[in-house]
């Protein structure tokens, strides 16, 4: 019983003002609807920060303040308790953190967004993609006034970065944003169905981080592997490696240290930029296809969001 | 006729189970064993609103009449089946809905604004008006946050905002009944704005007197199943005849959404009552229809009023009054006036008022009862209020409260 209307003009993007609410609603057409309501994600961003430091004196310098601990504690620890013998370790340490903070943040803020906004979905129509995606919005602000603490350390110590492999970075960036949306998304959605999520990925992450080379070169954890018949790539599996690995390279620069001592340090694989960018590209088309399925299952599931909340 | 609204075939199923398994634990532990119960709360509903055209969704709690217009809004979606909608949107499921305590009404407004889907410029150029329909009390307070605010402003803030947009579809479920009187009032009007602009509205409902006042058309839910489709008086003359049927209806409590206000003559406090003569039951017969449950305009009516004494008494005045929904009395009057004394009553009688033909319009009419002395007014004996009721249903074409006799002719 389709008016002529409605029916025909239904499948038209152009038109917005037509609105089909089924549950066979396309990947396509919910990244549409995403796109339709940017400004909506932008003010949700803001508002995430707003009401993250909304009674706080020091407010942003907050975001700062966390990897400025981090790098003192892990700074004393590991290079002068454990003197794990990496020069400039604070800067070494700050290309891995930059990172991981932005991934484990995102992540965490995410999982729980559609609960929190639990008001706002039962009542209110609208993309409800835009929840976890401006969790991913907010972690990018958080990431560019961290970057600012990496740059100022960069000029304070004189530390001179790998030029040639700078176009990487924004590659490497992009490749990170696109997976910790596609697993915001994803778990976003799967936290409003079963609540242990958000317990569970503490421990994920934790064991996460230690189970990327952060803290610790790549190139101390290669010979191991290669001593027990793994392939020397496998710790590229894990997905935030390459985004690590092409950072501490480009802004930590020295793929070798301690030139001088009779066994030199190997701390990254002399790569060139373009071997480097492989693994990236990969990730990046990797991981588009996954925030197709992410966006996908949370189609599925949101069917249910406001009786399960 | 275009449509605004094309409902096709939508089906809604819920699964409700005893208890929610929400964390893994249970999940696991109950893997297998807990199926959960399948409620089907719309059953393939089709349905198409035209543009322009004022919509009622009736039903009793539970008929399904609030998911249908969730999943118009698109914050539900159906089973199976889809929904089409042309034009901007509005819905007024709970006002103020998606605004965050820690924000300021300011920055609410743009962002309950963004979430109706306006963009920053429509925002910006609405936004006098918002807080002007809003009132002063919240213009004063608007860069507060909003966590300050009363409930009245926070709801007078949130139906500013939703209305602001210029829908072309407005959905509203019971949110009419919120705030003060004159925001209300003030509400209804814009409502009524909107309907003259062409906006097409869909209203969710029990109250019948809603859907006669602002609807084209209505549609009566009963179990996901869309029973009638029709004009106002059809579709709630088969609203109630369908609650009678299925026996939810035999009360008029049900129907009243409030009991009724009391204008100026106040039930007296039960201290006052004496109670030497008590109401024991209060009968509403229907002569000549005892199986109907309600009545049509002009048929009879039988009050018959128990009394009960408890030592011998030289006589009662019995009072009887009918008012309205909205607490108007419409009809009162007592024995000792109409003179009628009840004389002597030694243990028990019972006091019948019949009426010959109750020429009353569509409506829910609540009794109230007042067994009085007879030398003194002021000594009450027993006095209730809208106990029982009965329900009028109309078949003419007139509209008001009374259906007075009438010939019109041409000169």
């Amino acid at each position: 019983m389709a008016a002529p209307t409605v029916g025909d003009v239904a499948d038209d993007p152009v038109d917005l003002h037509v609105r089909v609410v089924t549950p066979k609603r396309g990947v396509v057409r919910r990244l549409a609807d995403v796109y339709a309501a940017r400004e909506l994600l932008v003010a949700l961003v803001r508002k995430e920060l707003k009401v993250k430091y909304k009674d706080s004196t020091l407010g942003f310098v907050w975001s700062m303040l966390n990897p400025a601990l981090y790098l003192a504690v892990f700074y004393l620890v590991f290079s002068l308790f454990l003197k794990n013998g990496i020069p400039l370790f604070p800067i070494w340490l700050l290309c891995g953190l930059l990172v991981w903070n932005f991934f484990s943040v995102v992540l965490s803020s995410a999982t729980t967004t559609m609960v929190a906004n639990a008001a706002l979905v039962k009542k209110v129509s609208f993309p409800r993609e835009v929840l976890p995606l401006a969790a991913v919005g907010a972690g990018m602000v958080h990431f560019c006034l961290q970057a600012l603490v990496m740059v100022a350390a960069l000029l304070v110590f004189r530390h001179p970065i790998a030029p040639t492999y700078l176009w990487l970075v924004p590659i490497a960036l992009v490749y990170l944003v696109l997976l910790s949306s596609a697993l915001a998304v994803a778990l976003s959605a799967m936290n409003v169905y079963v609540r242990d999520l958000q317990h569970l990925l503490e421990l994920v992450l934790l064991a996460w981080f230690w189970m990327t080379p952060i803290v610790y070169p790549y190139f101390q954890v290669v010979p191991g592997l290669i001593r027990n018949g793994l392939p020397s790539w496998t710790f590229l599996v894990n997905p935030i490696t390459p985004v690590v690995l092409v950072i501490q390279r480009c802004l930590y620069g020295a793929p070798v240290v301690n030139l001088s001592d009779p066994e030199p340090l190997v701390l990254l694989p002399d790569w060139s930029p373009v071997t480097m960018a492989i693994p990236l590209l990969i990730g990046i088309v990797a991981s588009t296809a996954l925030l197709g399925a992410a966006v996908h299952l949370f189609g599925r599931l949101e069917t249910n969001f406001a009786e399960e909340m | 006729m275009t449509a605004a609204i094309v409902v096709d075939g939508v089906t809604k199923r819920f699964k409700i189970g005893g208890e929610k398994f929400d964390s893994l634990k249970d999940r696991l532990i109950h893997l297998g064993r807990v199926q959960p119960t399948e409620f089907w709360a719309l059953k393939g509903i089709d349905l198409e609103i035209a543009q322009g055209e004022s919509f009622g969704l009736l039903g009793h709690n539970g008929s399904g009449k609030s998911t249908l217009l969730k999943c118009v809004a698109g914050i539900l979606q159906p089973t199976a089946g889809q929904v089409r909608t042309k034009g901007r949107m509005s819905a007024l499921l709970e006002l103020g809905a998606g605004f965050h305590p820690d924000l300021t009404g300011r920055e609410n407004v743009e962002l309950n604004g963004l979430l109706l889907g306006l963009d920053r410029k429509g925002i910006a150029s609405r936004f006098d008006e918002i807080i002007d329909f809003a009132g002063p009390e919240v213009a004063e307070a608007v860069d507060r946050q909003v966590k300050f605010y009363s409930s009245g402003m926070y709801v007078r803030l949130g139906f500013a905002v939703a209305v602001s947009i210029d829908p072309e579809i407005l959905l509203v479920d019971e949110v009419l009944s919120v705030g003060d009187e004159a925001f209300q009032r003030k509400c209804m009007n814009r409502v009524k704005q909107l309907q003259g602009q062409g906006c097409t509205i869909v209203v969710v409902t029990h109250a019948a007197d809603q859907v006669r006042q602002i609807c084209d058309r209505a549609a009566v839910l009963d179990h996901g199943d869309l029973i009638v489709v029709g004009e106002p008086p059809e579709a709630i003359r088969s609203f109630r005849e369908h609650l009678f049927a299925t026996g939810r209806g035999d009360t008029v409590g049900d129907l009243l959404d409030d009991p009724p206000v009391l204008d100026g003559e106040e039930a007296p406090p039960s201290s006052r009552r004496t109670l030497k003569v008590k109401v024991r039951k209060v009968d509403v017969r229907h002569p000549g229809q005892p199986d109907r449950a309600y009545l049509r305009t002009g048929e009879p009516l039988e009050v018959a009023i128990s009394l009960e004494t408890s030592e011998p008494i030289p006589g009662v005045n019995v009072g009887l009054g009918i008012r309205d929904v909205e607490g108007r009395m419409v009809w009162t009057s007592n024995t000792e006036l109409l003179g009628a004394p009840t004389g002597p009553i030694a243990d028990q009688a019972t006091v019948t008022y019949r009426f010959a033909s109750v020429p009353l319009l569509d409506g829910d009419y609540a009794l109230h009862v007042g067994v009085v002395s007879i030398e003194d007014e002021s000594v009450i004996y027993d006095w209730i209020d809208s106990m029982t009721g009965f329900n009028v249903l109309s078949t003419a074409r007139v509209f008001g409260q009374v259906d007075l006799p009438v010939h019109v002719e041409r000169t």
